[in-house]
């Protein structure tokens, strides 16, 4: 059993001892409910955050979660026109069943996941995961060699390429990024909020996205999983990703 | 040689920088976040820390944070302009232009104070941020800043 199999299982039986003990508190009152996280303390891996997208509500002729999310990390062209190689946290794929011709569109962005590819080949550990669940990159250690673009299966990161020292937020010409699942957000003392494309989502009516902790098992996103399950794309890969699938036919 | 580096010295201290004027003490006994000579000698050290805190573990105080430096230090002038780090009446130009240390701060981070109200602002607009980022600071943003001038101190 490797270490990784191990620390999951031992991390299983924590999850389910507090379960337990959260029910034998009084009904109604558990242990390990969502609580805003003051500003001085730091993440720590009791919560696991993650996304679950709902296929079938996801409108084929709506990108409002790119817009959102481009708009909130301000991840706009520096000279203002789009190229090829702009950055892209999220964006969304087109999916063709070619039996049937049925068409699904997914939003698709850093899977956030348990065993990161990109973090394993960092030869400057600024690829990183945070105890909760996070994938980030910490630009002041990246050095732009784009080890992680080619080992992430999604193909989440993107370079920067252009200056982008007149941008309200510059972000760091010759580093990665990718979606950071909003952790601005997430670290608010007033939080932890939803992700800006969530939001956006809502907004739009179509629903098509939650956001939460895996972890807890009385969150909105932790139910439905359990109830209607979720899958992970490539999960043949075992990568335990934080951003679950349903209805993807 | 003395002769010869003496006026040099001289000199130099009569360019010495002048960097300007916080816009607020962040308390009558230490006047910046930390005593001023502290920071003077050791505040990247101070930002350094705060970074790694920030993005690898979340903690979001506002103390060391660069952002804050940003809002107190390099507040608008009287005439509403904001100087960009390009410029030398930047704040942490005047100083490192002086001793020719050049930062990469802002190539990540903005070298202007943020307007409080742009963030979790979600806009159907696409042209959104490039509107934002073209303007200067909101009415909301100067009129916090103006609240709390006062005079005389760094």
């Amino acid at each position: 059993m490797s270490q990784n199999k191990v620390d999951q299982y031992r991390r299983q039986f924590l999850t389910q001892a507090t379960a337990v003990a959260g029910i034998s508190l009084a009904p109604g009152v558990f242990l390990n409910t969502v609580h805003a996280k003051p500003a001085d303390q730091a993440v720590s891996d009791k919560n696991r955050w993650g996304m679950l997208i709902d296929a079938n509500k996801c409108a084929s002729n709506c990108d409002k979660c790119v817009t959102a999310c481009h708009v909130e990390n301000g991840v706009v062209p520096a000279d203002k026109i789009k190229h090829e190689t702009d950055a892209k946290w999220i964006r969304k794929v087109k999916l063709t069943d070619k039996q049937t011709g049925h068409v699904q569109t997914i939003p698709m962005m850093c899977q956030h996941c348990e065993n990161p590819p990109c973090v394993d080949v960092c030869p400057t550990n600024a690829s990183m995961k945070r105890e909760d669940g996070v994938v980030l990159v910490d630009k002041h250690a990246c050095i732009g060699c784009r080890y992680c673009m080619m080992a992430c299966p999604y193909n989440a990161r993107s370079f920067i390429h252009e200056k982008t020292t007149e941008q309200k937020y510059p972000r760091g010409q010759g580093t990665v990024e990718s979606c950071t699942l909003c952790a601005h957000r997430i670290d608010d003392p007033n939080g932890p909020n939803n992700p800006a494309c969530v939001d956006a989502c809502n907004a739009e009516g179509h629903k098509a996205m939650w956001f939460g902790d895996l972890k807890d098992p009385q969150s909105e996103i932790s139910k439905r999983l359990k109830q209607y399950g979720g899958e992970q794309i490539r999960s043949d890969l075992g990568l335990n990703t934080g951003v679950r699938y349903q209805n993807l036919t | 040689m003395v002769a010869l580096a003496l006026p040099t010295v001289v000199q130099a201290d009569s360019l010495a920088p002048e960097p300007p004027k916080a816009k607020k003490k962040y308390n009558e006994e230490t006047i910046c976040v930390e005593p001023v000579a502290e920071m003077r000698k050791d505040h990247m050290s101070y930002i350094m820390h705060q970074r790694d805190d920030t993005l690898r573990k979340g903690i979001r105080t506002k103390q060391h944070s660069l952002k804050e430096c940003i809002d107190c230090h390099n507040a608008p002038a009287e005439d509403g302009k904001v100087a960009s780090a390009s410029e030398s009446e930047h704040f942490c130009s005047t100083c490192h232009t002086y001793v020719a240390v050049q930062i990469d701060c802002f190539s990540c981070h903005s070298d202007k104070p943020e307007n409080t109200q742009y963030r979790h602002k979600i806009s159907a607009n696409d042209n959104y941020h490039i509107n934002v980022a073209t303007q200067s600071l909101s009415s909301e943003t100067l009129e916090v800043l103006s609240n709390n001038t006062t005079e005389g101190q760094q």
